[in-house]
């Protein structure tokens, strides 16, 4: 086992015995939240540059504000609509504004070049800096995390990409098909797990998706299995009827007790203002724990998850910012309002 | 949420009523209403601004009407505005002269090209085409495997092979021709507009087959990106025509206004379920409505006409006059709204809906229950519910699935309604006959009804 001498005892791993008699290695929970979900292998920090990276061009709007010179409107209106392109929405946008108003107010700013840095530690204050944004994990017994989300938004990938990282990590997983709805849903799954050389529980198109996921966690229990990824059918947030079989898959998990640690809400960041309505409507139905942010390496910026942590307090868990398992990197406030304003790349641009 | 740009729109004028023009400084209130509106909606903030700038010059100076208010009058002026931007050729493909034609389908990871790909094969087949559907997703998993799924519940055939994508469609082409099918739908993998490589290999297949129809699929849901994919998108190929789907959530869908407005391009369908039937020609000025908040009325009330059987509404009528409302009744209207789609969206495009209503939960299952309900009694309980003892209710709990306390709510319920019909049905109280909707069984169901 690797020792790392900063860390100490947390990060020495347990050991214990589960019901059927199989042992497994087991990371403890206080560990994952002071790194980060998924940070505990690359020490060296290689993948924090390259949400940046990713996200460069989303930048370009805010840079124009650093060459404006004097504080005036026009700085503001810019400010504005940079904020709005990013999806943030009016209300929030409305918000920072006026806290970074009142920061320049405080600071006596005059200059529009120190409005970026500003805007910054407003976006990491609406962003609940100190929320805990690890993937919780059960003391005993197999963890269950459930992937929900409106239709598209990369459920089965983001399933896949975790699984990827957790058996890298020396986890067992195991993969509970329970969309069996969309046709070739759970042989979408099964491709992955058959990639993965992982189990895969799945039942006939059309069947109940409660009982998939409940016979997942069982097989989990049975095989000793630490984590069971539930995938579930995409649906609109507005259809009560599947809103209701989401909420009977959940409380068919939390049969198994200790089992149910997270609800994670998968959201496009191409998403606009409906990103708040869905979240709402999943957390009031589920309650949902964490938020995964997706397809995050196109121009798209996913702002609306400012508004979802400020209204709703759901944090933001996990971003995707590519198409292989390590591109799915755990979320950072600082690192992602930096990503959004770029004052940091400005000031490395500004010193050549 | 925001209230409806009407309501907002009426505080703002409530001021200005009896005046004869409006003002630089109404407008500009009033601009400053849309363009919080359309951003709500989604609607690229560079888009916005245009549009707002089109509505200002044409609102200033306009008399204020005698039969409009100045909201209604405003909000005339943008609906139309908003309906023109939005408008063009839609439900048509532009097809070819040859056979096969091809319909190529390419948009973002997500936006629902596969499902398309279906409903537009399912459409062109009513419309006495033969389709054959070609799969050129070899990029998600089991891509493919959902096409040919969904091929065999529309009973069209499905081509694909493990090669790579072009290769796939030259196949396809060569295949429709075997077979005699003479239009191909041609699903490709969603891609990133910023990946070059993907984008490359789009191009390569727009090379290949020089399709007679390129359509981009587009999420309802988009924001503001929505004019970067589009503008990316047609740079890479000629695109002829826009899909919107995923429109049966209640995202306002500006998306459609951004990539009409930079793209020009017809929104040419929308995407309204997952079922492969929900599918059908874009309403321009339907979703000008949607975008401004201001209710879907027109979908409304020819979903109405199209749904409400004119003879058995008479009938029903009739028995009304003679005050004979039964559970008999009572069921059929239910049924028939049923009929017309989610009671939620119903009540979304009705305007001027409190907004409690509109956003509550709708509960389609309570309907279920109210139906297995009255289904469960004879006919002649149904007739007369007062013969309904405590035995009686224990069989239709039984048979219906149902607790005795449920049963009981929904005479209770009918009840009610029965009163209300009569009182409305009784003579002499001329004015409110013509209100009733027809099919508005007090909308059971309801939470606090």
């Amino acid at each position: 086992m690797i020792h790392i001498p900063a860390l100490g005892a947390a990060r020495r791993a347990h050991h214990f015995t589960s019901a059927n008699g199989f042992r497994r290695r087991r990371v403890p929970a206080p560990l994952v939240g002071s790194l980060g979900y998924g940070m505990k292998r690359t020490s060296d920090g290689t993948r924090r540059p390259r949400l940046r990276d990713r996200m460069s061009r989303s930048r370009a709007g805010f840079r124009g504000l650093r060459r404006r010179g004097r504080l005036g409107d026009d700085a503001w209106d810019e400010l504005e609509e940079t904020l709005l392109l990013a999806d943030v929405g009016m209300p929030t946008t409305t918000a920072l504004l006026d806290d970074v108003k009142e920061r320049v107010a405080a600071d006596k700013v005059r200059d529009a070049e120190a409005l970026p840095v500003l805007l910054e530690d407003a976006i990491v204050d609406v962003l609940t800096p100190a929320a805990d944004r690890s993937l919780a994990r059960a003391d005993s017994g197999p963890t269950v995390w459930v992937v929900t989300g409106v239709n598209g938004v990369g459920k089965t990938t983001t399933i896949a990409k975790i699984a990827a990282q957790e058996l890298s990590d020396g986890s067992s997983v195991l993969l509970a098909a329970a969309d069996t709805f969309r046709a070739a849903a759970a042989d979408q799954l099964a491709h992955w797990a058959d990639l993965l050389g992982i189990d895969v529980v799945r039942a006939q198109e059309g069947a109940d998706p409660g009982a998939v996921a409940f016979d997942g966690v069982q097989a989990a229990v049975a095989r000793g299995v630490d984590i069971v990824l539930v995938d579930t059918a995409g649906r609109l947030h507005t259809k009560v009827n599947l809103m209701n079989e989401l909420g009977k898959i959940i409380r068919v998990v939390e049969r198994t007790p200790g089992a149910l640690q997270e609800v994670l809400l998968v959201l496009d960041a191409t998403t606009g203002q409906n990103g708040l309505t869905q979240a709402r409507d999943f957390t009031e139905a589920v309650g949902v724990t964490g938020v995964v942010l997706t397809k995050l390496d196109g121009t798209a910026k996913g702002g609306i998850v400012l508004a979802i942590e400020h209204e709703l307090g759901v944090p933001v868990k996990l971003v995707g910012v590519g198409e292989s398992a390590e591109d799915l990197v755990p979320f950072d406030p600082r690192e992602f309002a930096t990503a959004l304003v770029g004052s940091d790349d400005d000031q490395a641009e500004d010193a050549t | 949420m925001f209230d409806t740009l009407t309501d907002r729109f009426e505080g703002i004028f409530r001021k200005l009523r009896g005046r004869g023009k409006l003002t630089d400084a109404d407008v500009d209130a009033v601009a400053r209403e849309i363009r919080l509106a359309l951003l709500e909606a989604d609607v690229n903030v560079g888009v916005v601004k245009q549009f707002v700038g089109r509505i200002k010059e044409r609102a200033v100076g306009e008399e204020v009407t005698k039969s409009l208010s100045p909201a209604q009058q405003v909000i005339k002026i943008i609906h139309e505005e908003l309906t023109a931007t939005l408008g063009g050729a839609t439900g048509k493909l532009q097809g070819g002269s040859r056979s096969p034609s091809v319909v190529m389908l390419a948009g973002l990871q997500g936006s629902g090209k596969t499902t398309v790909a279906a409903k537009l094969a399912r459409h062109l087949e009513r419309d006495g085409k033969k389709v054959l559907l070609v799969a050129a997703d070899l990029q998600r998993p089991a891509a493919v495997e959902q096409l040919r799924v969904l091929g065999e519940r529309i009973d069209v055939p499905v081509f694909s092979e493990p090669t790579d994508p072009v290769a796939v469609t030259r196949g396809g082409i060569e295949e429709a021709k075997r077979l005699g099918r003479n239009v191909v739908v041609l699903d490709t993998a969603g891609r990133l507009q910023v990946d070059d490589a993907l984008m490359g290999e789009l191009a390569a297949i727009r090379d290949v087959v020089k399709p007679d129809d390129a359509l981009l699929v587009v999420d309802a849901m988009t924001g503001q990106e929505a004019v970067n994919v589009a503008e990316t998108f047609a740079a890479t190929i000629p695109l002829t025509g826009v899909v919107l789907t995923k429109l049966d959530g209640d995202a306002r869908g500006g998306a459609a206004m951004s990539v009409k407005e930079v793209t020009g391009l017809p929104i040419v369908f929308a995407g309204l379920g997952e079922k492969l039937d929900a599918f059908e020609p874009f309403h321009p000025e339907r979703m000008a409505s949607r975008i401004l908040g201001m209710g879907d009325v027109l979908t409304l009330i020819e979903k109405a006409e199209e749904t409400f059987d004119a003879e058995e509404a008479a009938k029903a009528q009739e028995r009304l006059r003679k005050g004979e409302f039964t559970l008999e009744d009572f069921l059929e209207q239910m049924q028939q709204m049923k009929k017309m789609g989610p009671i939620q969206n119903i009540i979304g495009m009705l305007p001027g809906m409190p907004k409690e209503l509109r956003n509550a939960d709708i509960d389609e299952g309570e309907l279920g229950r109210v139906e297995a309900i009255i289904c469960s009694m004879t006919p002649g309980e149904r007739r007369d519910p007062s013969t309904i003892n405590g035995s009686r209710r224990y069989r239709i709990a039984t048979g219906s699935g149902t607790t005795t306390a449920q049963v009981n709510a929904v005479l209770k319920q009918f009840k009610g309604v029965q009163q209300m019909m009569k009182q409305m049905m009784r003579p002499g109280k001329k004015g409110k006959k013509g209100l009733m909707m027809p099919g508005m069984p007090g909308m059971p169901g309801l939470p606090g009804t």
